[in-house]
């Protein structure tokens, strides 16, 4: 019997109009940031893909004025009607220019091509045609007859998603009438200064949108500004401690959209093939860099053998390699310090006496990639079964009866997300209502929408994005 | 009845898991009346009732977050029935300790009287609300309900010792969450009372838990305790609620946002402190045959 072999199928990376010095956007204009230059790297060559000019304290400063000015003189004050075609131009600009992003996307942040441009920017397109809808609809929202803005949002994203998070923040933002000042991560700033190319192309007036990329110092500029009314910040757990603290006793709001251990809870009636399709998805999409990642995998004694057996196969069949081609399903871990992070908690996993099994995909020479790696017979107290690992990782372990599951499943300080897979309706209701998690996933995982609320329980920070819930964050409610 | 007859005193202690013990510590300290007059020796809770009562917190929350709206609704409204038998202690009460007249004093216990019924209605009613069925891009049926965060440290308002303190106390429990309350200081006679109302109202025992104390020296150990969800720092003033909110970010605790003062209380609520207590949660599910 012979075996096809996959032909190499690469998007062209022309596609992304690369430029080779990018710059910060303040009051409607590319500006020289008085910061340190940044190089935004390709994570799979480790090229540098161009030059991107950073904020200073005081370009911060003048973004923070420019989005005051805006507010004040424009923004507040125009009509939810005017505003709302504003959102539905950004949201119809996003699809004009889709393959373009995904491709810069991938190229700066490493993921897949096919999820860059079939999830992240079809995603973001649909956020800002959500949000564009409820700009002159704030009254039936539930917050009152005339709900009012907070003003001036800093809002601060990570590196996983960075146009899906920056979509997530500024649509919700404008809709209900406060302007921006948006900090992208320092590995991923490229398609958030082009989204600000976009914002020009809208005739968006200037300040309503304000991008200063540069690392966690200016992030923390931004959060201790004086004249910020509002932060939103996605990130790890321990960086939104840090912020909460710093605004604790100021009038700022805050909404935290942080780290996560989900389980993914397999029951033995389960549809397994099925199971296992949702097990991939639920770590290995993104390359596991998913705040809401199902990590614990938590399965039914009695087929934890078999599902174990399907699911390595079925993991040894992921295509790692060059994000850029169509064919790819794990493309490169974002950053050598991340790449460093997830070995050190692989190998403690091993240490502490966890099965490694790894996925003998060949990994390209240049790059920052990790091999899809399963641990099974793993205890609760391992730090593989407690840390946020942020890659490619599975922990394995095992339950008896649907109680245990529970306790399993709700033993972490966090509480983002959780999956349940069950052929049984009631057990599916029985078990979402005692998961504590902001989202839960039964016989799916990893769906996101506009319309669905998205947030986390307890350690996993505060507030809701999307859904008539996401309004309440950006109104004085 | 004799005019001359001694009257037999309360003793006034903590409410916590259902009974009524004394500090751990075996502090109390003089509670006056508006004019200075002793009334009693209140318990003066420390650091371990904190610890105990927020135990029994975590033990209720099962239970109470997982009986029926309708259930919670009832006990809220008994609560109401309870108090209303007892209006004329209450009256008395605070009347002493906010130093008003009797028929202002009546009249603030009405309002609290009414606020228990206020937000019974509400137990079956919020999830309506503030729930949604998602209308999401795909074949999946996606709905969010919402759910009670968890235990509540409660820092009761110093000034109105009844009505504010239900006020505060109320939303905590209709939206099903469990609350470790810190009683105003100075004024700390009608909490207790309440507690005895709440121990004869059906509420199942650690749902809520009542300290006397200083909201200074307990607020902080509450705000940093790791198995409370969120916290209420009307109680500690301006000063106090910034501590308090520090302590909160190391466990990621929901802070509730109040005014700088105490608002009054007489106006009617809405239901910004049932959201503040309420996590919203969105299920997924595919749609196939």
């Amino acid at each position: 019997m012979s075996t096809w072999e996959y032909a190499p199928a690469p998007e062209s990376r022309e596609i992304a109009n690369l430029k080779p010095s990018y710059r910060p956007f303040i009051g409607g204009e590319f500006v020289d940031g008085s910061g340190e230059p940044l190089k935004s790297v390709n994570p799979a060559t480790e090229e540098v893909l161009a030059e991107v000019g950073t904020a200073s304290a005081s370009d911060v400063d003048a973004a923070v004025k420019a989005a005051r000015k805006a507010y004040d003189k424009t923004w507040r004050r125009m009509p939810g009607t005017e505003r709302a075609k504003y959102l539905f131009r950004i949201a119809r600009l996003i699809q004009e220019r889709s393959r373009e992003l995904a491709v810069l996307e991938t190229l700066d942040n490493g993921k897949p091509i096919k999820e860059s441009r079939d999830a992240d920017v079809p995603t973001a397109a649909a956020h800002f045609f959500y949000h564009a809808g409820w700009a002159d609809k704030l009254e039936y929202a539930g917050f009152g007859p005339d709900p009012q803005p907070l003003g001036v949002a800093g809002q601060i994203i990570p590196w996983n998603f960075p146009l899906l998070m920056l979509a997530w923040k500024i649509a919700p933002a404008l809709a209900t009438g406060n302007t921006v000042v948006l900090k992208p991560a320092e590995t991923t700033p490229l398609t958030a200064l082009v989204f600000a190319e976009i914002c020009q192309q809208a005739d968006l007036p200037p300040g309503v949108v304000n991008i200063v990329p540069g690392a966690g110092d200016i992030g923390a500029e931004l959060v201790n500004h004086a004249g910020i009314d509002k932060i939103a910040f996605t990130g790890s757990t321990d960086v939104g401690k840090l912020i909460q603290r710093s605004v604790a006793g100021t009038p700022k709001r805050l909404t935290l959209e942080l780290g996560g251990k989900a389980a993914n809870v397999v029951f033995d009636d389960a549809p397994l093939d099925q199971a296992v399709e949702g097990i991939v998805n639920g770590i290995f999409y993104n390359q596991g860099h998913v705040c809401c990642a199902g990590s614990r995998l938590l399965a039914q004694e009695s087929v934890v053998d078999e599902l174990l057996e399907k699911l390595r196969y079925r993991v040894s069949t992921l295509r790692l390699g060059d994000p850029l081609d169509k064919n790819t399903d794990i493309g490169a871990i974002n950053s050598a310090e991340q790449l460093t992070k997830i070995r050190e908690l692989t190998e403690s996993g091993v240490a502490e006496g966890a099965e490694r099994w790894t996925s003998p995909c060949p990994l390209p020479e240049r790059g920052f990639f990790f091999a899809p790696t399963v641990f099974s017979n793993v205890e609760q107290s391992m730090r593989i079964a407690r840390e946020e690992i942020f890659g490619p990782v599975l922990s394995v372990l095992t339950f008896r009866t649907p109680a245990e599951a529970v306790a399993k499943a709700n033993n972490t300080p966090y509480g983002l997300s959780a999956g349940i897979w069950t052929e049984k309706g009631s057990r599916i209701l029985w078990m979402a209502n005692r998961l504590r998690a902001g989202v839960v996933w039964a016989n799916t995982f990893n769906r996101f929408d506009p319309t669905a609320p998205f947030g986390g329980y307890q350690e996993s920070g505060f507030g809701r994005e999307g859904g008539r819930t996401g309004l309440e964050g950006y109104l004085d409610v | 009845m004799s005019d001359n007859r001694i009257s037999v005193a309360k003793t006034y202690k903590l409410y916590v898991d259902g009974k009524f013990p004394r500090s751990e510590s075996g502090r109390t300290y003089p509670v006056t009346d508006s004019k200075g007059t002793f009334l009693a020796n209140a318990a003066h809770a420390s650091r371990k009732d904190v610890r105990d009562a927020v135990v029994a917190a975590r033990k209720a929350f099962g239970g109470w977050s997982g009986a029926t709206a309708y259930n919670r609704g009832q006990v809220l409204y008994r609560v109401a029935e309870m108090m209303e038998g007892r209006r004329e202690q209450f009256v008395a009460e605070v009347a002493a300790s906010e130093g008003l007249p009797s028929r202002k004093a009546q009249s603030v216990v009405d309002a609290a009287v009414d606020r228990w019924v206020w937000y019974a209605g509400w137990t079956d009613k919020i999830a309506t609300v503030l729930g949604a069925a998602n209308p999401v891009a795909g074949p999946y049926f996606s709905f969010t309900v919402p759910e009670p965060t968890g235990v509540v440290g409660v820092l009761a308002p110093q000034e109105s010792s009844l009505l504010g303190l239900v006020s505060v106390v109320a939303p905590v429990l209709a939206t099903g969450c469990t609350a470790v309350v810190v009683s105003s200081a100075e004024r700390p006679l009608p909490a207790i009372t309440l507690s005895e109302v709440l121990a004869t109202s059906d509420v199942p025992a650690g749902v809520v838990n009542v300290l006397t104390g200083r909201a200074g020296e307990l607020g902080p150990w509450l705000a940093s305790h790791g198995d409370v969800n969120a916290i209420d720092p009307t109680g500690a003033g301006p000063v106090g609620r910034v501590e308090i909110a520090r302590e909160a970010a190391g466990t990621v605790k929901r802070v509730l946002a109040v005014p700088e003062d105490e608002p009054d209380w007489t106006q009617r609520p809405d239901i910004a402190r049932l959201r503040r207590y309420l996590e919203p949660k969105t299920v997924w599910h595919p749609m196939g045959v």
